[in-house]
């Protein structure tokens, strides 16, 4: 089990801030992206983003990263603060 | 000796005069005192702007902005550096950041508190989405933060 996170303009358009999602090692970032845009739109879509950046476990992450369970990946667009 | 080096993201506003002398105090080695203030802006891309709503990745902000303190450490002589971030909603002249650095003298001081605020604006996960005239909306990241950022880089 791994914990997805999505922020901002994400969190908005897919209607949801997290979730929990099984998957089966060996897995990359970029297999859970594959399977969460069989979802369909707004998932194809937004995770089609070519701005879209991601963490893995609170770390800026490659799309090639392995996960193991338990780790946190997140989801959102390019940051704006300051 | 090392530097002290703090990170704070929060709702509640912060007192300016409060946060330089908390830099000065029991602080004589140092000559040299630099800060950066931001505030919400009224306007922004041909659109008056009535309030802000910042969000963030708790956790993952922290951290780098911890990072960012220590990698300003490293690479300049600096005594004190402290960086505060609000979040949630923010109206019009609101305060936003605050970067604040002290050292012996103003070369440090200037080039450390200079690089926070252009690797935060690029590195650390917050996202600003403003109220304006014509409705809300997620700002988007500006190339030329990330050509600043950019100039920093080793």
């Amino acid at each position: 089990m791994i914990t997805l996170l999505y922020f901002a303009r994400y969190r908005e358009v897919l209607g949801l801030d997290s979730e929990q999602l099984v998957f089966a090692k060996p897995c990359t970032v970029q297999d859970v992206i594959e399977q969460l845009k069989q979802r369909g739109e707004p998932w194809s879509s937004t995770l089609s983003d070519s701005k879209l950046m991601l963490a893995v476990n609170q770390t800026i992450a490659s799309a090639e990263q392995e996960l193991n369970d338990g780790d946190e990946l997140a989801f959102f667009p390019p940051v704006t603060g300051g | 000796m090392s530097s002290l080096l703090e990170a704070y993201v929060q709702t509640e506003d912060f007192d300016i005069a409060q946060e330089y002398q908390y830099l000065r105090e029991n602080n004589s080695e140092c000559g040299a005192f630099v800060s950066f203030l931001g505030q919400v802006r009224d306007f922004n891309e041909g659109d008056s702007v009535s309030s802000l709503e910042l969000e963030h990745y708790p956790g993952m902000t922290e951290a780098v902005l911890n990072k960012l303190l220590q990698e300003a450490s490293d690479r300049w002589a600096i005594s004190r550096a402290k960086i505060i971030h609000r979040v949630g909603a923010l109206q019009a002249s609101d305060k936003i950041v605050w970067v604040a650095v002290s050292s012996a003298h103003r070369a440090d001081a200037f080039a450390a508190c200079e690089f926070l605020i252009d690797a935060l604006k690029t590195q650390a996960p917050f996202w600003k989405k403003e109220c304006a005239e014509h409705g809300e909306r997620w700002l988007d990241a500006k190339d030329s933060d990330q050509a600043k950022a950019r100039q920093w880089m080793k």
